[in-house]
């Protein structure tokens, strides 16, 4: 006891010493340029000074600031401005098949949780190409799935498009000056509510967003860098999941036997099959293909007859 | 023991008194739908569901999923790709409308490209049709049918699907 009251004192002393630094070295991160800015007598008024700082902030934003919810927003414009071009295939069971495949996919992802979850639908047409709207909406061509051999391929296809939701490929198309007056309304309205400019100003910073992504997904394509990221996450996924990661590799091969090089869709947007192939690596060879079982193979069937 | 050994032994036992109650951080479910699962693994099932917004109380975490607390007393595993360290706020007329969005740890749900702009989207692109965008969001799988598809084809996850 008498240990404990002759200590006690320094010891409280000590701690509130310890919480009283950690306090002010929070409260010098939080105050830094607007308290700055806001010395009296100074050059500008504390409005001036919030805007500048509150602009400041949004200008250094990138895509990565973009929350799920505003992503989800962004890809069901550029899925619905994508299906402007291409019909959908409406048979219920065969887009049934491929919602339970990717979304088993998605599960073993990296990022399996996405704002409004991810979705899958066949395009009507003989085109081979697919699309990965950000937030988890993904488009596949007949022409693409009639080209796969077994539903190890078609897990293929698909975990490479989950790739490129994981990593939020399509956002990084935006430019960022339309990310910059996006955040600038934000920060400079908070929780009040808009005014008709501020959501005019929104509603073309949205337009623009989805043109760049709708045009990288549909013509100009990602860099070689993103695809091969997509095809290494595709790998991860077949590998924790229990496909075959060799269906990539065979995928690829068979596309780049049947792909008229100079033709629209998947060749125009994506590097050389062949070049992703040895990218891809030992990681995922093909010589190591097996027959699947018996009902993997009956369910693929049934799915392809209806394709 | 001797008095000048059992100074630092208390200032040990104060610090890591003081960090317990700290080490229960809170993240927002920034998905519309979250699910909270009986263990860490995609293979798991469902237990709970938490909405948009909920604040979350992290018990611990293994590899990339966490062990939770949520409103009303619901506990289970999520998959952080669900969670945010932001606080969320409902935005204007919501439960916290003195939070702005400029600060850095707040988000307004609800704010920027939201319903709204894409309601005045819709108006200026009439052409652009979201019927079949509105369908694909209806397709709605359960944890229980991936599952079951998985085993039914004799697909095997790794290690029980941890991850």
């Amino acid at each position: 006891m008498r240990l404990c009251s002759r200590f006690s004192v320094p010891v409280f002393v000590l701690a509130t010493l310890c919480l009283a630094l950690s306090l002010s070295i929070r409260d010098c991160r939080a105050a830094s340029l607007g308290d700055v800015l806001r010395i009296p007598g100074g050059v500008v008024n504390s409005g001036q000074a919030d805007s500048i700082v509150r602009g400041a902030k949004a200008i250094g934003k990138t895509f990565q600031d973009i929350t799920p919810e505003q992503e989800y927003y962004i890809g069901r414009a550029v899925a619905a401005t994508i299906l402007q071009s291409y019909r959908p295939y409406p048979d219920e069971e065969a887009n049934r098949y491929l919602n339970v495949l990717g979304q088993s996919l998605a599960q073993a992802s990296d990022r399996p949780e996405t704002f409004g979850g991810y979705h899958f639908l066949i395009l009507d047409s003989e085109e081979i190409n697919a699309f990965a709207a950000p937030g988890g909406l993904i488009l596949v061509t007949r022409g693409m799935l009639r080209l796969c051999r077994d539903e190890d391929q078609v897990a293929a296809v698909l975990a490479h498009e989950i790739g490129h939701i994981k990593g939020r490929h399509g956002l990084r198309a935006i430019r960022t000056s339309r990310l910059t007056t996006a955040f600038t309304v934000l920060a400079a309205e908070g929780a009040k509510n808009f005014g008709g400019s501020q959501v005019a100003q929104l509603t073309e910073a949205f337009e623009g967003s989805v043109s760049d992504v709708t045009a990288t997904l549909t013509n100009s394509g990602y860099s070689r860098e993103l695809e091969r990221e997509a095809d290494q996450e595709a790998v991860a996924i077949l590998i924790r999941i229990g496909y075959d990661p060799g269906a990539l590799s065979s995928m690829l091969q068979e596309m780049d036997k049947r792909m008229v090089r100079s033709g629209p869709g998947f060749a125009k947007t994506h590097p050389d099959p062949k070049d992703r192939v040895q990218a891809i690596g030992a990681r995922a060879g093909t010589s190591s293909r097996t027959a699947p079982p018996p009902e993997r193979k009956k369910r693929f069937d049934l799915f392809m007859s209806k394709v | 023991m001797s008095k000048s050994r059992m100074l630092p032994m208390i200032i040990v036992v104060l610090f890591v008194a003081a960090t317990a109650g700290a080490a229960l951080e809170v993240m927002s479910v920034q998905v519309k739908n979250g699910q909270l699962r009986s263990s860490p693994s995609f293979l798991a099932g469902p237990v709970a569901e938490v909405a948009y917004c909920d604040p979350v109380e992290v018990l611990r975490q293994q590899g990339d999923w966490m062990e939770v607390n949520a409103p009303g007393g619901k506990k289970g595993w999520i998959h952080q790709s669900a969670l945010t360290k932001k606080k969320m706020s409902l935005g204007a007329g919501g439960k916290n409308p003195e939070l702005g969005a400029s600060s850095d740890e707040v988000a307004l749900a609800g704010k920027g490209f939201n319903a709204d702009v894409e309601s005045r989207y819709r108006t200026a692109h009439r052409s652009v049709d979201f019927a079949w965008v509105d369908r694909m969001e209806l397709m709605r799988i359960s944890p229980e049918e991936t599952v079951a598809f998985l085993r039914d084809g004799g697909v095997k996850p790794q290690a029980g699907g941890v991850k």
